[in-house]
């Protein structure tokens, strides 16, 4: 599948944009986050900064942005729409969330709580457009709505721990725990997805597409146009399978690795908690690259058609 | 509204069966669809650089050539492949905005192009490459099953079946309503063993596929001429004579 880059970027932005939301929602009550209006504020802030960036790059995607309202009426069966709903409700609470910061320092009650809820849910909600897709196979399995939701968390769990640093080192600290052991379990999932779509092979092969098989083996003879067309050149995208193995090295260095090492420093006192945000925005550019990679190596069945493996 | 409808009794199945083993592979049901459409209810179908290198066009039928088995029991077989009209399309469960539809009446599945994002989900959610992405619209665009034929009553009788069909100069291609047992559609698939392409994956596709009928048996081989026959008419007559 061709890796669009306003998809790409809007899965890793609003992923860690929730992810962020979450964790302030699930936190503000438990007096685990510093008890100050400047953190609060900044905190939702660049949380809806990111959500709101990557739903405007989704946009990009659509050949008529304009009647992007329209993607909000279907939620009864399409997972996309559903998710556009989710995204629009999630500004509810969040935006009732940051008022209640003005009154208490330590919001917490039914914005909180659902702001929280409706983060994950949107996120859900973005799993599911992929792994809702029968003809790809690297999306349709049980691995894709679980590394999503872990991704969003360790994300959003490492944002908000580099904001927190500036405020409060010991509430710093909570969160970059809770980012390693997310951190951790998204890595965890990551390489156990990979070992899934590498030991696999899909349902369909080129003698169910043309139905040809009890003839013996079916080969594509001859195409049925000279140039790629819109099928090869959106479902066919095959670059990144030949690098998979070095890409996925990298993914794994910059998206879990060295991150992972700053928090334990961090953690160990090795470290001051300043250095949070070189751990936050090297993990963005680690999930950016392994967003890239989740499309580039994802294959579809009409490629059967034309003789090559999905 | 995307979800799909409910069936009606009394209601239409429209769709094709493709004869595999009479298409000659000559591209006329493509060309002939490409014409109509790129000035029917879908118009323009999109050619940019059509002259020039890289030329690349919205197409709702393309014709693809296999090979099957080995050897002397090989078989050449063309494969025209356009949208199956499924029963149950994960195309229009997954449009976000209403603009795909299955029609209750006749089953047909349709883009309402005023109201499609061009998200171009659909197409990662057909199996079977039916959907394409109009650049110049930014809309997605498919087979309509020449619905703005098939209806017209501008048309004489005969002319209203999808223009695939109308053209194809080896009868390959039969449009008719799968619901009727008697139908010529329904009795083909019947005698000659239609199938669904990849069933596995649960569309449950309306079009039908006819397999190749069985090569007729391998000839006697043709005795060889004599040595010394030199010339074409002594060995035509050695072999005429040696049945």
């Amino acid at each position: 599948m061709k890796p669009a880059g306003s998809i790409v970027f809007f899965t890793t932005a609003s992923g860690a944009g929730y992810g962020m939301l979450f964790w302030l929602g699930l936190l503000s009550a438990s007096g685990a986050l510093p008890a100050a209006l400047w953190y609060g504020l900044t905190a939702i802030a660049i949380a809806a900064v990111l959500i709101t960036a990557g739903l405007l790059s989704s946009t990009a995607h659509l050949g008529n942005p304009q009647r992007a309202w329209r993607a909000l009426s279907q939620w009864r069966s399409s997972w996309l729409s559903r998710e556009g709903v989710a995204a629009v409700l999630t500004y509810i609470p969040a935006a009732a969330l940051a008022a209640s910061w003005l009154i208490d320092p330590r919001p917490a009650g039914l914005p909180a709580l659902l702001a929280a809820v409706l983060a994950i849910i949107t996120v859900y909600c973005t799993a599911m457009i992929y792994a809702s897709l029968k003809p790809i196979r690297q999306w349709n399995n049980a691995w894709v709505a679980p590394f999503y939701l872990l991704a969003a968390l360790f994300s959003g769990a490492i944002c908000l721990a580099a904001i927190t640093g500036f405020a409060n080192p010991a509430a710093a600290a909570t969160l970059a725990t809770i980012a390693l052991l997310s951190g951790l379990a998204a890595a965890a999932v990551k390489l156990l997805y990979w070992r899934h779509i590498d030991t696999t092979t899909g349902a369909s092969t080129v003698a169910s597409a043309t139905g040809l098989g009890h003839l013996g083996t079916v080969r594509s003879f001859e195409a049925p146009h000279s140039e790629e067309n819109y099928l090869l050149k959106e479902m066919g995208f095959r670059i990144a399978r030949k690098h998979a193995a070095k890409l996925r090295a990298y993914a794994l260095l910059i998206a879990f690795a060295a991150p992972l090492a700053i928090l334990v420093a961090v953690l160990a006192g090795a470290v001051p908690v300043t250095v949070l945000p070189v751990a936050a925005l090297c993990a963005l550019a680690g999930m950016l690259l392994e967003r890239w990679l989740f499309f580039a190596e994802a294959t579809h069945t009409v490629v059967l058609f034309y003789g090559r493996q999905a | 509204m995307t979800s799909l409808p409910t069936p009606q009794p009394g209601a239409k199945k429209l769709g094709l069966v493709i004869d595999l083993d009479t298409c000659v592979g000559c591209h006329a049901c493509a060309v002939n669809c490409k014409e109509w459409n790129a000035s029917g209810v879908s118009a323009p179908l999109t050619d940019s650089n059509a002259y020039h290198a890289d030329p690349h066009g919205v197409w709702f039928n393309r014709v693809h050539t296999y090979e099957a088995g080995e050897g002397q029991s090989s078989r050449t077989v063309h494969f025209p492949r356009s949208c199956l009209h499924c029963e149950t399309p994960a195309c229009v469960t997954v449009c976000p905005t209403g603009a795909s539809y299955k029609r209750a009446e006749d089953g047909i599945v349709l883009v309402n192009a005023d109201a499609c994002i061009g998200c171009q989900l659909c197409a990662w959610a057909c199996p079977y490459g039916a959907r394409e992405f109009d650049a110049d619209d930014g809309v997605m665009k498919k087979c309509t099953l020449c619905v703005d034929r098939i209806y017209n009553e501008n048309l004489p009788e005969s002319e209203r079946v999808p223009a695939c069909v109308s053209t194809c100069p080896a009868s390959a291609r039969h449009f008719g309503d799968f619901n009727d047992p008697a139908s010529a559609v329904s009795r083909l698939v019947l005698e000659r063993g239609g199938y669904d392409l990849m069933p596995e994956m649960g569309y449950q596709p309306t079009n039908k596929y006819l397999p190749p009928r069985k090569p007729a048996a391998p000839q006697a081989a043709v005795p060889q001429a004599e040595t010394g026959a030199t010339s074409s008419l002594l060995r035509w007559l050695d072999r005429a004579l040696s049945r």
